[in-house]
């Protein structure tokens, strides 16, 4: 197996991606990481007619918090931000859900822009970034826009990119007085997810005052399960509620079934998930 | 700004050895490393980054030469299985393999021994290599048991010299 033909180029700027970006359009494809997109041009689901390769262009990676955002350079690998003590300083989460993806060896290739753009409704980080309210910075010559997740991830393999824009980078907000937590259930470690949850909780005197929380793995793009969010408003976060919470999520779920896992089978694990997350924040509130 | 190109030349080092050659863009460094330099170490089996059976270091990081152009290696240190021992002077990761019985058909060998050689030098300790970096492979004759076996008795001979 190998790729079909293809015109490569490894651009040394932006300025230059973009430029053939405004140029190929829709002939072209970035490449980032590579560790989603040559397996597609190996099993010639990817046939792109011109690549560009972005790997060689200084100052695309990079992990800094501005204001109140965790910004992660588009470029930026798996391994780094897995590593990085001021993502495990500022959104634990984010460090846990990253080291879910893959392999080792497939981590010291992954980037964060490209796993995002990928769009995979398994992956980890579409989910972080859902929790959370986040966004990504896309560039074109024409510009600049920055692009909330929800308008951003569409749905299987397909974000709102316009052919002629890169994304640069991705912004994770860093709320004060939450918590997030990231947890999911794999048949074998590093696998996909058959299920996820990324969850954040703002906790005042004991009592919840507001919750953020998404399913990943389990359709098309990360689910908002916001009825379980509604309920948890004002309540204390004890096993009662706990128990409650994971039936609303099972219940409010509708989760694809396929070969892996039935819907059936996924809600369950969503409503472990819940248990666990939620169980620790109640914990660690404590 | 460069043309997209269909061919290029490219320098790296591979195994100690500096190496130049045009290569087709499309070509995989899997392909690359058995094909055009007779590297036959570095086994393939999925081709679509499963399998980890292709795992060779660039730069001293593990990564899958099946999801890699051979462009992109342009200019950088590839390390494959052939660089870490030969036949009578073995690496002293593939001598604990050896004798912890750590491979039995030796398909998933060559990548299972970059990943871990990787790993050390980045720093793992024996119990994340066997757990982490081990998930990263498959081993069809299943003998993951002797494999950590190997791993934490490299580690014990590392350790005491
Ligand atoms: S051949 Fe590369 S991972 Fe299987
Ligand atoms: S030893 Fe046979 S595949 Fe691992």
């Amino acid at each position: 197996m190998r790729p079909g033909a293809f015109r490569y180029v490894s651009a040394i700027s932006l300025d230059e991606v973009l430029q053939n970006l405004s140029e190929f359009g829709d002939e072209s494809t970035l490449l980032a990481g590579g560790q989603s997109l040559i397996p597609l041009m190996n099993l010639r689901l990817a046939r792109p007619e011109v690549l560009i390769d972005l790997n060689r262009i200084p100052g695309l990676a990079g992990i800094d918090i501005v204001g109140d955002e965790l910004r992660i350079g588009a470029m930026t690998r798996a391994v780094d931000v897995v590593t990085n003590s001021t993502v495990a300083g500022s959104l634990p989460a984010l460090s846990r859900a990253t080291a879910f993806i893959g392999h080792p060896q497939i981590r010291n290739r992954t980037t964060i822009g490209g796993n995002i753009s990928h769009a995979d409704p398994s992956s980890e980080l579409p989910g972080v970034l859902a929790a959370l309210e986040g966004s990504v910075t896309l560039r074109s010559i024409r510009g600049e826009r920055i692009v909330g997740w929800n308008d951003f991830i569409v749905s299987t393999f397909t974000n709102s990119r316009e052919p002629d824009e890169m994304v640069v980078d991705v912004r994770f907000p860093l709320r004060t007085g939450w918590t997030f937590a990231y947890d999911e259930v794999a048949p074998r470690h590093g696998d996909y997810p058959l299920a996820g949850i990324c969850a954040g909780v703002q906790i005042v005197d004991g009592v919840v005052r507001e919750m953020r929380i998404v399913a990943v793995g389990v359709s098309d793009r990360p689910v908002v399960l916001s009825e379980v969010a509604q309920a948890s408003v004002g309540r204390e976060l004890d096993e009662t509620l706990i128990k409650e919470l994971s039936k609303i999520g099972r219940e409010e779920l509708h989760a694809n079934g396929d070969a892996h896992a039935s819907s059936e089978y996924r809600k369950w694990l969503i409503g472990t998930l819940i248990t666990r997350i939620l169980g620790n924040f109640a914990l660690e509130s404590r | 700004m460069n043309a997209p190109q269909t061919v290029m030349a490219i320098n790296l080092v591979v195994n100690g050895v500096q190496v130049a050659r045009e290569v087709e863009v499309r070509t995989l460094l899997s392909t690359f490393l058995r094909d055009d330099l007779g590297l036959t170490g570095t086994h393939v089996a999925c081709e679509h980054g499963v399998c980890g059976s292709c795992t060779i270091l660039v730069d001293s990081q593990s990564v899958r030469s099946c999801l890699l152009l051979a462009v992109q290696v342009d200019g950088t240190n590839v390390e494959t299985v052939e660089g870490l021992g030969s036949l009578g002077s073995l690496s002293p990761l593939q001598d604990a393999m050896w004798r912890e019985h750590g491979l039995q058909c030796g398909f998933c060998t060559p990548g299972i021994l970059m990943s871990i050689e990787g790993e050390v030098r980045s720093g793992a300790s024996a119990e994340a290599i066997c757990d982490e970096v081990l998930s990263g492979h498959l081993c069809r004759c299943t003998g993951y048991q002797n494999i950590r076996t190997a791993i934490h008795a490299y580690f014990a001979t590392k350790d005491e010299s």
